[in-house]
């Protein structure tokens, strides 16, 4: 049967039905059954909308640690600002409560749909079913909300019970303030006294004023204050090693949430990666630079071997204010043999 | 050669600053006089001799460079990353009512995207007769429709739950503006496609990769929400969306769905990331209000405020400021300078008007003492905007969103102004 012949047949159905109101203009399309299956992958509480499939806690940990794990932490814990998504249990009545999936979200359905349409942050959608399953056990696991041999799938998925479920009422400020605060305010003596007991500028968290003045347009604030260290003396040109640049494959698995290199490599979080090795700074073409990084490349920044492991070791102390949200790749093999794979690539 | 006159490098806030210093010593400027006479008035200017800019010049034009400071700015303490993040409007620096585009606040979950009207398509389905797909073109025949609303993102003044914190109207209350928006009533597409019987809500999804996916009632849905595509004359701004957003009028900014391009008609909320682990509200014992859609009455000074010295001595003073509410059009908005022990009535500029900002003045004398500025909004259904300290008796300190207490900014001898708490 061909695909509109299904299509009108499935239309005719519809129209049988009884609508509340309908309009005349005549205007738009009918959609088709694969542009609606394209578009519509929202995922109900009750399960609605999930399509087949299934993932354990193991391979949830290798997709996590490959894929989620640059932001939020390779246990869910979080890396610096990004989403916690494990921890916090019981702190919801606290000073500062911390929100995860598993001290909060009250449907495991909003982490399915979530992490299927949205996330990698910067590569959304290219997720399989199955490794959305994965993640979704591992980030259960993480929050001992299920054992490390538990495998989520379409069939058990509406079975597993979230702890913070019932912590939501409906919206009932109509009960609860509006007759309290309706009504003639008071207008002369409402007071007997007024102190001031907060200031703001004793916390000085305002952004400055005068730091946007040097750079009115870019609201961007940043402070550059470390000079790029001396290159040590110059190294001998390394022969490639293949074994080298293999490791340093693995090793990209953790940049690549936000970098792409390689054939056809187009900037995403961070820019494309071809050709870097042994050029200046900032020079990729239509990426949005933090202007930390831009100063850098002002200064004469090179990626050499060495200027890449000094930054990669703690991006955010080489170059206070970068945009590149990666906690840091400590050891010294990891950045050689990124710096080796990197070099593999030219423009 | 061109003559093109430059004008002096001065700007705004060097003018600010120098008229703050001169304001120190100019108590009683009310009757001013000249001792020699004005070079501005008595020396021929450059600009008075010589050509300005011809036409075209600029062919859409910015603001003059003397006002670089007035623009979006955001709080890089606040968000992992600029991609999903928020900035300010400079509400301190603008008038009236109407915000322009270029420096309406952005906020972002995953960027804001390029989408051309030739890729734009808007997709109706789920509990309807006939879903549908429309072009750019197709919602352009629909009958349109204009009205100006504000747009309040939830978390607007969210930092200031536990204490007094940023230090100016742009960072205390800049997550909103007004525009006059141009689209189709969201009524006349639903009804294009027929929607079932057992359709009691509408799901909202942008085509950016957060999607930033929101459940509307039914109700709502049929009420007053618009699908524009344009906002004060114009397209919309990429970061507002373009080419067509959402505008749920008195509702908080995230259902503003922006880039729209899917609206299913279903029988329940979807409980989306935006509707269950954020933009719901905790209370003090650990419950979490949800579904808390509409923008209370609100108002703020927004001159003078912490970015917006007085700078002229005692004397004739404008005390300006906005106030809104997502429940109807503000009635009454009172001033007290004394940390609200008094009140007197501010006048509106303008009578209220349905979800839309509402300006309102004292014209008043300072007589050159510290004030305790605050400002009290009231709406057509009675609602007084509340203390601080009342909102936090009912709600704690941990519900970041909803937070539209009375503001109190501390205007000190010397004009300037600072954010505090009073008792």
């Amino acid at each position: 049967m061909s695909k509109f012949l299904k299509f009108t047949l499935l239309a005719g159905f519809a129209v049988s039905a009884t609508a509340v109101f309908a309009g005349d203009y005549g205007l738009g399309r009918p959609a088709l059954p694969e542009e609606i299956a394209a578009w519509d992958v929202k995922v109900m509480p009750d399960g609605r909308g999930l399509p087949e499939g299934s993932g354990d806690v193991w391979t949830g940990d290798e997709v996590f640690a490959e894929k989620c794990a640059v932001c939020h932490g390779d246990f869910a814990e979080g890396v610096g600002n990004w989403p916690k998504l494990a921890g916090g249990w019981g702190t919801l009545d606290h000073e500062d409560p911390l929100k995860t999936v598993g001290s909060y979200w009250p449907y495991l359905s909003t982490v399915w749909d979530y992490v299927n349409r949205s996330m990698p942050f910067g590569d959304a959608q290219t997720l399989s079913a199955d490794e959305v399953y994965a993640i979704t056990a591992y980030i259960l696991y993480s929050n001992n909300l299920v054992e490390d041999d538990f495998t989520l799938s379409h069939e058990n998925f509406t079975e597993v019970e979230m702890p913070n479920a019932d912590g939501f009422i409906v919206d009932d400020r109509a009960k609860t303030e509006y007759p309290k605060w309706t009504g003639e305010p008071c207008m002369e003596n409402c007071k007997d006294e007024v102190k001031i007991t907060m200031r703001a500028r004793v916390l000085d968290v305002t952004p400055d004023e005068e730091k946007a003045e040097a750079a009115p347009v870019e609201a961007e604030t940043v402070a550059v204050a470390e000079a790029t260290p001396e290159p040590e003396a110059e190294p001998e040109a390394p022969a490639v090693d293949p074994a080298l640049v293999a490791a340093g494959e693995k090793v990209f698995k953790k940049c690549k949430a936000c970098h792409q290199v390689g054939e056809g490599a187009k900037n995403r979080v961070g820019p494309q990666l071809n050709g870097v090795m042994e050029r200046a700074a900032g020079s990729v073409e239509d990426f949005r630079y933090s202007s930390a990084l831009k100063e850098k490349a002002a200064e004469g920044l090179v990626w050499t071997p060495e200027t890449l492991a000094a930054f990669l070791a703690k991006p955010r102390d080489y170059m206070k204010g970068t945009k590149m949200s990666f906690a840091g790749l400590k050891s010294e093999e990891d950045q050689a043999a990124i710096a080796a794979y990197l070099a593999s690539f030219s423009d | 050669m061109s003559e093109t006159f430059k004008g002096k490098s001065t700007s705004r806030r060097a003018f600010l600053r120098g008229a703050a210093a001169a304001g120190a010593g100019a108590l009683g400027a009310g009757a001013a006089k000249a001792v020699t006479p004005d070079p501005l008035i008595t020396e021929p200017q450059p600009w008075a001799q010589g050509f300005g800019d011809g036409v075209d010049v600029t062919p859409y034009g910015l603001p003059i460079r003397f006002e670089d400071d007035v623009v979006r700015r955001n709080v890089d303490w606040l968000t992992a990353d600029t991609i999903s993040s928020i900035n300010f409007t400079p509400i301190h620096a603008l008038e009236g009512t109407i915000t322009p585009q270029g420096c309406a606040f952005e906020r972002h979950h995953s960027g804001a995207i390029e989408l051309a009207k030739e890729d734009y398509r808007l997709m109706i389905n789920g509990l309807v007769d006939t879903p549908l797909v429309f072009t750019y073109a197709d919602l352009e025949r629909f009958p349109r429709k204009n009205h100006v609303y504000f747009c309040e993102c939830a978390a607007n003044t969210g930092m200031e739950w536990a204490g007094a914190q940023l230090n100016g109207a742009q960072f205390t209350h800049g997550m909103i503006h007004n525009m006059e928006y141009t689209g189709v009533s969201l009524r006349t597409i639903l009804a294009e496609a027929g929607v079932k019987p057992e359709g009691k809500w509408v799901y909202v999804e942008g085509a950016d990769a957060s999607s930033n996916g929101r459940s509307i009632p039914m109700e709502k849905a049929l009420d007053d929400v618009l699908v524009a595509f344009k906002a004060n004359g114009e397209a919309l701004r990429k970061e507002h969306g373009y080419p067509v957003r959402l505008v749920v009028p008195g509702w908080e900014g995230n259902m503003w769905v922006k880039w729209l391009r899917r609206i299913e008609v279903t029988d329940a909320a979807v409980q989306s990331r935006e509707e269950t682990s954020k933009y719901t509200d905790t209370l003090e014992d650990g419950t979490s209000r949800k579904w808390t859609w509409e923008m209370d009455a609100k108002s703020v000074v927004t001159s003078p405020s912490p970015q917006a010295p007085i700078t002229h001595g005692q004397g004739p003073l404008v005390i300006s400021g906005l106030a809104w509410s997502g429940r109807g059009a503000i009635t009454r908005v009172d001033v007290s300078k004394d940390g609200g022990k008094t009140w007197e009535t501010a006048r509106l500029a303008k009578p209220g008007e349905k979800m839309a900002l509402t300006r309102f003045y004292l014209d008043t004398a300072w007589d050159g003492k510290e004030m305790l500025l605050q400002s009290r909004a009231m709406d057509e259904t009675g609602y007084v905007q509340p203390t601080k300290t009342q909102l936090r008796e009912v709600r704690g300190l941990n519900s970041i969103y909803h937070n539209n207490c009375i503001q109190t900014w501390w205007v000190k001898p010397n004009g300037e102004a600072e954010n505090v708490e009073v008792s």
